[in-house]
């Protein structure tokens, strides 16, 4: 892996730092007019997701983490593992429940996900910004009620509870954000 | 259809190429000729004369925490690379040498590897220098200039040591260089950081000091540690050699340093070969000390003072900008 030096320090940037893998998210050069100069360095920790604050002299290098964001298609569960696949080579990955994490409640079979990969294995999985599940579970809806006013509970097929219209009824499929969890619409109406 | 598919090729080029245009808007711009002006009227009011020494020299400064840019000729010439000049203070202080009297200079200087918010690898240096002054004299002077650029009727000055004790409860001059580490892996992450003792105050001063003086508008820092002189003289306070040295801070942000002008053309030989066994020990190249600033040093400078400006951040302060690229036409990342 190449070694990168403080005044190639990017936004974006992954290195390796006290063995952890990480992502730069600011870099600011500090210099006495007359004096050492610095660069205070803001990374965050792509297993645990800490930001750190760390000061390097000037010129002092990271190795580049070997960490690549790759689209693939979620396979199946295990029980115990999430499985992945890449499309274009069909090469399979398999993430445990600290690599999947929140994601695991929106992940539906064959769907795309960004599954970022550490020296080869998921070290975190991003699920579509969009899903469409269906509702395994909600009170029944109560009549005359129209889009206006009130939400209720509703338990997805993956086990994920969101809030829904109360119109909205079991065994319909609805769309989510999964980046806020939210309910957007009824699927496949649009 | 030819047309159309040439368009389409080359609209992603022309929309990555944004940063054609310049940092700043119009209105800093003008606010930028008003304050070079500004400077000059206030230095010809006072009768300093400007000159423009030369930006590319045979020699660079000895200083280790400063890299100057090299010029290489055409690659077969076997004339040696120049230097940048990175301050006009080696030929400001050859004019004064030979009689010119107070002088300012206005213009750009280069630094390499000097690139963030508030630092750019060339930008515009006000430096001038006063017969006869003492360093409060010059302080006095530097300001009632920035004063009214910045509409601030008074400033107020702290030493080194009052801020290190102030903030850190240390002693600059007297504490063991462990208690300066210790002190600063107790407030900053630093991994394997290896400093020497003037690096270990560097860093407290750039990470610790600096925010803690952001409330005190302008701010004159005094008595640097004796080895922090540079090319200042260094006096004994209470016992203690310090640099008679000062740093203008403004709302923590650093836009000036004056010395008391070092004559001693030996002590300067002295202080060069210190340079010298830092960047040795650094693992950076050596620097030759300009033998016509020691010629000059030697024929005699006259006892003065001078200080060195940083105009872009002047007029960053001025306009109350957070990054130069707000205050230059074009900061690097746009060159």
């Amino acid at each position: 892996m190449a070694s990168y030096s403080t005044n190639e320090f990017r936004s974006g940037l992954k290195v390796m730092l006290d063995g952890e893998p990480c992502s730069i998210l600011e870099n600011e050069f500090v210099k006495p007019g007359k004096g050492q100069a610095f660069n205070r360095v803001r990374l965050r920790n792509l297993k645990t997701g800490r930001v750190w604050e760390r000061t390097f002299k000037s010129g002092e290098s990271l190795e580049g983490a070997d960490v690549m964001d790759v689209t693939m298609e979620y396979l199946y569960n295990d029980g115990e593992f999430w499985h992945f696949m890449e499309p274009n080579t069909y090469e399979q990955h398999q993430a445990d429940a600290a690599a999947v994490g929140d994601a695991g409640k929106w992940l539906k079979e064959q769907d795309p996900c960004e599954v970022t990969l550490y020296n080869g294995t998921p070290l975190s999985v991003t699920p579509p910004n969009f899903v469409e599940l269906e509702i395994v579970e909600t009170d029944p809806g109560l009549k005359g009620d129209t889009a206006q006013g009130g939400s209720k509970p509703a338990t997805l097929s993956t086990g994920a509870v969101v809030r829904v219209p109360l119109f909205i009824t079991q065994g319909e499929v609805i769309r989510v954000d999964t980046r806020s969890g939210e309910y957007v619409a009824r699927a496949g109406k649009s | 259809m030819i047309r159309a598919l040439v368009n389409t090729w080359r609209a992603p080029a022309r929309a990555e190429m944004s940063d054609w245009r310049p940092g700043m808007d119009r209105a800093a711009l003008q606010a930028r000729a008003r304050l070079l002006s500004q400077l000059r009227e206030f230095f010809t009011r006072r009768g300093v004369l400007e000159v423009d020494t030369p930006l590319l020299a045979s020699h660079g400064v000895t200083d280790p925490a400063i890299e100057p840019l090299r010029v290489f000729s055409a690659p077969t010439s076997s004339a040696p690379p120049l230097f940048l000049q990175s301050s006009p203070e080696f030929f400001m202080k050859r004019l004064l040498a030979a009689g010119s009297g107070d002088i300012y200079q206005l213009g750009p200087v280069f630094r390499r590897g000097e690139q963030g918010s508030r630092h750019n690898p060339e930008f515009t240096m006000l430096e001038w220098y006063r017969l006869g002054f003492s360093l409060a004299d010059l302080i006095d002077e530097v300001g009632q200039l920035v004063g009214p650029c910045l509409g601030r009727s008074s400033w107020e000055s702290a030493t080194y040591q009052e801020l290190f004790l102030d903030v850190l409860d240390l002693d600059p001059h007297t504490a063991a260089t462990e208690a300066l580490e210790h002190a600063a892996r107790a407030r900053l992450d630093l991994g394997e950081l290896a400093l020497d003792r003037d690096g270990w105050l560097d860093l407290l001063m750039s990470h610790c000091i600096e925010p803690k003086i952001a409330g005190r508008g302008l701010l004159f820092v005094t008595a640097y540690p004796a080895s922090q002189a540079a090319l200042a003289c260094c006096t004994e306070v209470d016992g203690q050699a310090v640099a008679d040295r000062f740093e203008l801070y403004v709302d923590g942000v650093e836009l000036a340093n004056g010395y008391r002008e070092l004559q001693d053309p030996r002590e300067l030989e002295r202080r060069a070969d210190l340079d010298n066994a830092r960047r040795r020990a650094a693992g950076q190249e050596e620097r030759v000390l300009d033998p016509r600033l020691l010629a000059a040093l030697h024929h005699g400078l006259p006892s003065c003072s001078g200080v060195a400006l940083g105009v872009d951040r002047l007029l960053m302060k001025q306009l109350g900008a957070e990054r130069l690229d707000d205050v230059m036409p074009f900061s690097a990342p746009r060159c």
